[in-house]
């Protein structure tokens, strides 16, 4: 089951798509500065701590937790209207400090802010697939 | 330092206030005409006085359509503060002091309207169905992030956890602009608004109900700013511009879309860059504010900008608004006293410095006795926001 499907669509390009391959691979990799070491997403052309040039992909394991949250019960755009209620969470990773994805929690009851997650993979289809959590069973 | 007083807002002209589309099929322009109107009417100046333009979020009108239109026959300066949303409302204006300051124009008119198409809405921004996937929004779209309400929400979410902040203190901020709305016959939104109406009405994106989220309204302002010597002889009293700034902090820039700012910025209304160097310029600071006209898009913001422009420490906004904190009569700071983008209108900011300026010229439906000295803020949105310091 797919979360969110009418908006369920990515148009990767040369700076993103390291990204959404490593994705693809059910691999979730998050551009680090060669020079500095830090951690950045989404993917930047430079390094805004020392606008170094040099990057690489490195996966991150976790443990993953929620930063913030919002529960949306309002359907921005009509498509969504059988999707809500549904949530936003933004989550950080203790093996990539200064990086934060934005994702969605599946089958969750209440969110709680530092609540740990486990990944998982929602494929839309072999080209788009997403990552989202659930909560550390 | 800077172009403290040397510059004044001569006159602010308002269109009449619609629906969201409503005049869209009238188009911009004429809206431009009808605020420009407005304020020459007001001030005194004379059309042909008016020698450069200034507007920002990313406007449809530029030089060559409004000077015939407007029967301005020479253009002297012509500027567009870059970014969309609101964030650059009091930067024009700022762009504009700059440029009187400089020399390089005499009266320059700062413009906006809205117009939005049937299509459209601010509060769909990346999820229309026009909007197709880019690499840009394919991190936020994708995960049902697409509107400015739910951006915001994420960041309040986390001062709330960090602070303790409460539902309650958003409650208190739309009760308290929705009594100034009532006293302002201007204002769309005039019925009463109790703390339990607040809290029972219907979640947006949580914590943010709808008593939270501004409206959307088509309409439009002009802003008038010349030199001090002129705007003296001019029929209403000139309120001076003492400061100017915009930009932010650089790393809440990423706040919004990417939520990936550090903590400490990250709970902030990113204005604290805006706030030190406003104040330096000014050579004032929080106490010598006697009304401040936070944008307010959602409630939850005008809290992190008593914060941010140190009304209070970073986490105490929440206590600084409640029990009428904010409120024109009593509160320890009175805030957004026309109603704000929550009860009077949505018009990109407009309305604000047009509040500012009925404080200092003593005419507001909720005037705050012997008002000075005015703090007016475009923004929080992706960099650039703005703000200025005004004074009597």
């Amino acid at each position: 089951m797919s979360l969110l499907r009418p908006l369920a669509q990515i148009r990767p390009d040369a700076r993103t798509r390291g990204f959404w391959e490593a994705c693809r691979r059910r691999e979730l990799c998050f551009q680090r500065c060669a020079d500095c070491g830090a951690f950045r997403h989404p993917p930047l052309g430079g390094c805004p701590h020392c606008a170094s040039d040099a990057a690489e992909w490195v996966p991150v394991r976790g443990p993953a937790r929620v930063f913030s949250y919002t529960v949306v019960h309002h359907a921005a755009v009509p498509q969504l209207a059988g999707d809500v209620p549904y949530n936003v969470v933004v989550v950080e990773f203790d093996d990539a400090p200064g990086a934060r994805l934005i994702s969605n929690l599946e089958g969750v009851g209440e969110i709680r802010i530092g609540m740990e997650l486990e990944l998982c993979w929602d494929e839309v289809d072999p080209e788009v697939v997403l990552p989202r959590f659930r909560p550390r069973g | 330092m800077g172009f403290k007083d040397r510059t004044c807002i001569a006159a602010v002209g308002l269109t009449g206030y619609g629906r969201r589309g409503e005049f869209y099929e009238r188009g911009s322009l004429s809206q431009i005409r009808e605020a420009l109107n407005a304020a020459l009417a007001e001030s005194g100046l004379e059309r042909r006085e008016i020698d450069g333009f200034a507007s920002y979020s990313v406007d449809e009108n530029d030089p060559s359509q409004l000077a015939p239109a407007l029967g301005i026959p020479n253009v002297n300066f012509s500027n567009l503060v870059l970014g969309g949303g609101g964030g650059g409302g009091c930067g024009a204006i700022a762009n504009a002091a700059a440029a009187i300051h400089a020399g390089m124009a005499r009266v320059v008119m700062v413009y906006k309207t809205i117009t939005q198409p049937p299509h459209m809405r601010f509060g769909a921004s990346y999820g229309s169905a026009q909007v197709a996937a880019n690499p840009y929004s394919d991190f936020h779209r994708p995960f049902g992030l697409i509107s400015p309400v739910q951006l915001f929400a994420l960041i309040f979410r986390r001062h709330m956890h960090r602070y303790g902040t409460t539902s309650r203190a958003l409650a208190e901020v739309a009760v308290a602009q929705r009594r100034h709305a009532q006293r302002n016959p201007r204002a769309l939104k005039r019925e009463p608004l109790s703390i339990e109406e607040h809290q029972a009405s219907r979640m947006i994106a949580d914590p943010f109900r709808l008593f939270d989220c501004c409206q959307e309204n088509d309409g439009g302002g002009v802003v008038l700013v010349t030199s001090a010597e002129r705007a003296r002889d001019l029929a209403q009293p000139p309120v001076y511009i003492m400061a100017g700034a915009q930009g932010g902090d650089s790393l809440w820039g990423q706040a919004l879309t990417s939520q990936n700012a550090p903590e400490e910025i990250y709970t902030t209304a990113g204005h604290g860059h805006l706030a030190e160097r406003l104040y330096a310029m000014a050579g004032v600071g929080p106490a010598d504010v006697d009304v401040a006209l936070f944008y307010d898009h959602f409630s939850g913001m005008v809290i992190l900008q008593l914060e941010d422009y140190g009304f209070c420490k970073p986490g105490e906004g929440g206590a600084l608004v409640e029990d009428g904190g904010i409120l024109w009569e009593g509160g320890r700071q009175p805030v957004n006293t026309h109603g704000g983008n929550l009860s009077e209108v949505y018009l990109l900011g407009l309305t604000h410095v047009a509040e500012a300026v009925r404080q200092l010229r003593g005419t507001s439906t909720s005037q705050v006795e012997g008002a000075e000295i005015a703090l007016v803020t475009s923004g929080p949105t992706n960099l650039p926001s703005s703000s200025l310091l005004l004074r009597r």
